[in-house]
């Protein structure tokens, strides 16, 4: 076999090189790949994925809060002066623009009726969980009579919209229906 | 590190190890023989201090695990089977938790003594940053320890702190989640934090030793910044430097058991004997103290990921530190314009961390920007501009000169020079 000459070409040694070092490169992913995903949440926290529940006894008013995936979901029942207020807000008031609910399309403008359950919009349904750093605010309070978050003081309205303070996002609405009367399935 | 040592096995068991594995004259090169600046003061003896904070840490612990549950139904319980029924275990506890608190005031000490003695400066830049890595190895340590005796306070620090990686565009969701290993701090998080938290230490064990054979390779700095010129300059490290390094840990004892024994809660927060309840958070959550000045920082900026960038980056600043100084002088002590400065940031990081205790309202919040502005100002504005505008006094020619004329705070007794046989 003729010596390659030109030190520019890549001769069939280079080749094997490289192809051996790729070779390398994917084995090593391929064993990584195991400890890392092992962190990610497993098969039971995965199962965990919907609850029912019974709302029959939430008066208007009143709020409810759950346990969903490790986390608290409110439930309220909101009042009508609640709801008014909510609407009576222009869009152009709202730090985040966006409903934030996993019912409708991510592009959904963050209306009280986009808030509320379909149909039912005096019920609010999110997960209590603040956008910002993740605490759980306190219901009934901060300026705009909805949500207040104590760790760095977030305000949320009555439609659990973000208006004041350091967090980025709308209370997050899960996925949820009213499969009776008096009964939400979240999940 | 080894080159220092003039060792010659004498006996026969000694010339069988040496000729095998050289780690007599090794020890002997770095912790006996080794030629130390004489003018160390006692702000040079917290780095002993350290080593002896961090092996307590160890030694600590260790024993704290015999005892532990690391789950959610169990974790909170045997920290209390712990502190009443363990033998000693109210002791070991409070030595340990103390223990982080009491290896923060001396880190911070040991930092502030380099940032005004200017040894981070070349040649000793390796030494810095590997330092700088042992904080943040540190900094994780402290706080996955802080969440296992599953307390609110535990429960909620590991939650916003955790959060702080959700302000990471596109990925940042994704990357929370399998911090957690669910989709809320839970039962995977505890027990993976246990795991780390007794990892992370012998981690930290492993830099200290790179940390420590770098500043053995450019020698130490000193009090003066000029390098050692001949023997006169230096002395052996034993016994001089060990009694003087003993002396100062004794001390510094004194002041931890004061702290483990009669103020064993000062430093931690009430809420910490609640249990964690993920459906209730605490009214005011923070962070415990030696985090207070970032998270100052973190609340100051009103964008969650500005906020999260800047916290990170007052630490990042840190690494380049060394490129930032342009002066030639490595001492503060002949630098009267950095002299200044150098309190005015110190009185700065101060006043952030009491700006991280208060509540993110207010007159807090304009105080917290403005400090937080000045803390990088100061890195990245002021020493730079002081390597041209400022005029440092005359360095004194060597190490001997400046302790015979009783220069930059050492004892005049040092002057004798004992190696001039």
């Amino acid at each position: 076999m003729a010596h390659n000459t030109d030190p520019e070409e890549p001769n069939r040694r280079d080749f094997l090189y490289i192809a051996t070092g790729a070779m390398g490169v994917v084995g090593a992913g391929a064993l990584v790949w195991p400890f890392i995903d092992q962190m990610n949440p497993d098969a039971s926290a995965l199962a965990l994925a919907s609850i029912e529940v019974d709302v029959s006894a939430v008066e208007e008013g009143q709020s409810i809060t759950v346990k969903w995936r490790g986390k608290p979901v409110f439930i309220r029942n909101r009042t009508e002066t609640e709801v008014q207020e909510a609407a009576g807000v222009p869009l152009s008031d709202l730090p985040d623009k966006l409903a934030r609910n996993a019912n409708l399309p991510a592009n959904a403008e963050a209306t009280d009726p986009n808030r509320g359950v379909k149909d039912k919009e005096n019920w609010l349904v999110q997960i209590g969980i603040c956008t910002h750093l993740g605490c759980v605010p306190i219901g009934d309070a901060g300026e705009f009579g909805g949500w207040f978050c104590p760790c760095h003081g977030s305000h949320y309205d009555t439609a659990g919209r973000i208006r004041k303070g350091p967090a980025p996002e709308n209370l997050l609405i899960p996925p949820l229906e009213f499969v009776s009367d008096s009964t939400i399935k979240i999940g | 590190m080894a080159g220092h040592s003039n060792y010659v096995p004498q006996s026969a068991a000694a010339k069988w190890l040496e000729s095998r594995l050289p780690v007599i004259s090794l020890m002997r090169g770095s912790f006996v023989d080794f030629p130390t600046p004489k003018n160390l003061n006692y702000w040079w003896t917290f780095g002993g201090i350290l080593f002896f904070v961090l092996i307590a840490q160890i030694l600590t612990g260790i024993v704290l695990v015999m005892h532990y549950t690391p789950s959610t139904d169990a974790a909170f319980d045997s920290v209390e089977h712990i502190m009443r029924d363990v033998n000693f275990g109210w002791l070991l506890r409070y030595l340990h938790s103390n223990g982080a608190s009491m290896f923060f005031i001396a880190v911070y000490i040991h930092i502030f003594r380099g940032l005004y003695y200017g040894s981070y400066k070349a040649p000793r830049e390796i030494s810095w940053i590997l330092g700088v890595i042992i904080f943040l190895i540190m900094m994780g340590t402290a706080f996955m320890g802080y969440v296992l005796p599953w307390g609110q306070m535990s429960f909620w620090g590991a939650t916003v702190i955790t959060n702080l990686f959700s302000a990471i565009p596109l990925v940042g969701e994704a990357i929370v989640t399998w911090l957690w290993g669910g989709f809320a701090v839970d039962n995977p998080t505890l027990n993976r934090f246990f795991s780390l938290h007794y990892l992370l230490p012998f981690m930290i064990f492993g830099v200290v030793i790179l940390h420590v054979w770098a500043f053995h390779t450019t020698g130490n700095n000193n009090p003066t910044g000029v390098q050692p010129k001949t023997k006169q300059d230096t002395l052996p490290f034993h016994p001089y430097y060990t009694m003087k390094d003993l002396f100062a840990i004794v001390v510094f004892m004194i002041f931890f058991s004061w702290f483990a024994f009669y103020l064993p809660n000062y430093l931690g927060h009430a809420d910490n004997y609640i249990e964690a309840d993920p459906l209730v958070t605490p009214a005011h959550i923070v962070p415990e103290w030696y985090f207070l000045p970032f998270y100052a920082i973190l609340r100051a900026v009103p964008d969650k990921l500005g906020g999260v960038v800047l916290m990170f980056g007052a630490i990042a600043v840190l690494f380049i530190l060394p490129w930032l100084d342009t002066s030639k002088v490595r001492s503060g002590a002949y630098r009267p314009l950095f002299k200044q400065f150098f309190w005015i940031f110190a009185i700065v990081c101060v006043a952030l961390g009491y700006l991280g205790a208060m509540p993110a309202e207010g007159i807090y919040v304009t105080l917290s920007r403005i400090f937080t502005a000045y803390y990088f100002a100061h890195f990245l504005i002021i020493l730079p501009m002081l390597g041209f505008l400022e005029k440092p006094l005359p360095l004194p020619a060597s190490i001997s000169e400046s302790v015979l004329k009783g220069g930059s705070g050492t004892p005049a007794g040092a002057a004798a020079a004992p190696d001039t046989k």
